[in-house]
């Protein structure tokens, strides 16, 4: 975005101003973010900042938060509850997490094959009924589930929140890998079946790996949808079903605890890491065999 | 068996028809090829050569017709629609391995090197053991002159380069019969000879091809039977000697001089 040398002054001066406003949306969307931080690191049990930390005093930052977030409750300092609720919630949430992007990745992958298919009936109603989670308000489909999986005996079950987050998860799933399966050569499988392979091993060996990129982002999106989703939880988790953002959720009303923002600090930088090391292998992966990013 | 009588042909197909909606793309076409033979079959675009070669391995399912590979006859039936598909999808599985093919647009799996490419089908098809695969496909990779780009992946090396490794992936399973459609139509001009110079190689080595091509010198100095087709039909066929010396058929004469010009 370099200014031409032949721009006028006026072109000058909006270009800075765009800029600017670049900036300020940029800034806007991420300071939110960033202010947790240092927060997290206070002594004081107090969500801001006080003078000693702006002042960067030692004293004022300790670990503190963080080890209650552990479930070490040995601080004389610490006035707030203090229980292994966010270690329960860590797992839960990871548990559940991990096993419904594994459902909804896999129901996904079908579904996206089935539904590109020319000769599929109804293919557009379908799709649409499969990505419905997606539009319809999330409180209307968490007390549609809540009533329908109460009849059902899954209300206050992981079996039940597993069930509720794959539901969740599918439509990203099936939008990103219908998506990649457009690009998709179908004369690749034609070779693997001229040599003599059978339909199972050429959907693994040649056409899996080729829509791999559409699958990684889909079950990405899936996992992060379960794990940030507080509304089916409240819902339909019970009182063992606690999650993280469900133990945030309660920790935000019932006493404002720096913990939160550890946590919330942890999950920051958790996402990054994530993001950065698919986005890192995507791109070692395209460099190998050539292909330009689109 | 009548046929056990007969020398065992590479391949017969008997009266070959297949329809794509309105569209009859094949009307009835037999094929003899001996083992040893070179077939080139020419045709101007939509005349249903490649229709013809894909519907050999039942990569098109022919709406009637016997297909027979070696003396074994692909057994068809129909589904519940009427629809016909093959009865026994193993033994399909089977004769495919058996027939190799190249496509016109390579089809080289670009997640693989040009190694894995050809070793692929000879470890999981053929079950051979690794270092036995990786022996083959290198001498097949050697014969093509492809050893020295094994490591590639098919992005970083030219189309005529795709394509060798894309005849020694077919090659490498020993097939009694290999098929090749258009396998230059998709190249540059200047990378034209060097695929055909391999096919030339293979066909000295007494393999059993048939060639869908545009390639009229090939046909006339490589191949020992032509068959040119016009609208899904046979429209004549013979030795190269009489096929392009002495052209009887006017459609042939007038698909020469287009052609040739």
């Amino acid at each position: 975005m370099a200014l031409p040398a032949y721009a006028t002054p006026a072109q000058r001066l909006w270009h800075y101003i765009y800029l600017t406003i670049c900036a300020l949306v940029l800034f806007f969307l991420v300071m939110p973010l960033i202010a947790v931080i240092p927060i997290s690191f206070s002594v004081s049990p107090f969500l801001q900042f006080t003078p000693e930390m702006l002042r960067l005093d030692p004293e004022a930052f300790s670990l503190r938060w963080y080890r209650m977030m552990m479930g070490d409750c040995s601080d004389p300092g610490i006035t707030t509850v203090c229980s292994d609720n966010w270690k329960t919630g860590a797992k839960n949430s990871l548990f559940i997490g991990v096993i419904a992007t594994a459902l909804a990745t896999t129901l996904g992958i079908f579904a996206a094959l089935g539904l590109s298919r020319p000769i599929m009936p109804f293919r557009k109603l379908i799709m649409a009924i499969m990505i419905s989670p997606l539009i319809v308000p999330l409180i209307i489909t968490a007390s549609g589930m809540f009533f329908f999986f109460a009849k059902l005996n899954l209300v206050s079950t992981y079996a039940g929140l597993i069930l509720a987050h794959t539901i969740l998860g599918l439509p990203f799933v099936v939008i990103t890998v219908t998506a990649t399966l457009v690009g998709f050569d179908a004369s690749l499988t034609r070779a693997a079946a001229s040599l003599g392979g059978g339909p199972v091993r050429n959907f693994f060996k040649v056409q899996m790996p080729l829509i791999l990129p559409g699958v990684i982002s889909g079950a990405l999106f899936a996992f992060i949808t379960s794990f940030d989703e507080v509304v089916i939880v409240l819902f339909i988790g019970g009182p063992d079903q606690i999650t993280l953002p469900r133990q945030m959720w309660s920790g935000i009303r019932q006493e404002i605890s720096p913990t939160i923002l550890s946590v919330a600090t942890i999950l920051v930088i958790l996402s990054i890491c994530l993001l950065t090391v698919v986005e890192l292998l995507r791109r070692r992966s395209e460099r190998l065999r050539g292909i330009r990013p689109a | 068996m009548i046929q056990s009588s007969q020398p065992i042909l590479a391949l017969k197909v008997e009266d070959l028809h297949k329809r794509f909606g309105a569209v009859e793309v094949l009307k009835g076409v037999h094929l003899d090829a001996s083992i040893g033979d070179v077939i080139s079959m020419l045709g101007a675009s939509g005349s249903g050569k490649s229709t013809f070669l894909r519907c050999i391995n039942l990569l098109e399912t022919p709406d009637s017709g016997n297909i027979t590979v070696h003396g074994e006859t692909i057994g068809m039936t129909t589904d519940k629609s009427g629809r016909p598909m093959p009865s026994d999808m193993a033994q399909v599985i089977r004769l495919r391995a058996r027939l190799g093919m190249v496509f016109q647009s390579f089809n080289l799996w670009s997640h693989m090197t040009v190694l894995e490419n050809v070793t692929e089908a000879l470890i999981h098809v053929l079950k051979m053991p690794k270092p036995d695969a990786l022996d083959r496909a290198q001498a097949t990779l050697d014969k093509v002159g492809m050893y020295d780009r094994q490591d590639y992946y098919p992005a970083h090396i030219s189309g005529g380069q795709q394509q060798r490794t894309a005849i020694a992936r077919a090659l490498a399973m020993e097939p009694d019969l290999m098929l090749f459609d258009e396998p230059t139509s998709a190249l540059d001009p200047e990378l034209v000879g060097e695929v055909l110079k391999v096919m030339r190689a293979l066909a000295d080595e007494g393999r059993t091809m048939i060639v869908v091509t545009h390639e009229i010198g090939f046909a006339r100095d490589v191949s020992n039977k032509v068959i040119f087709l016009h609208e899904g039909a046979i429209e004549s066929e013979g030795i190269p000697a009489d096929m392009f010396g002495n052209p009887e058929s006017a459609r042939f004469r007038q698909f020469l001089s287009n052609t040739l010009h």
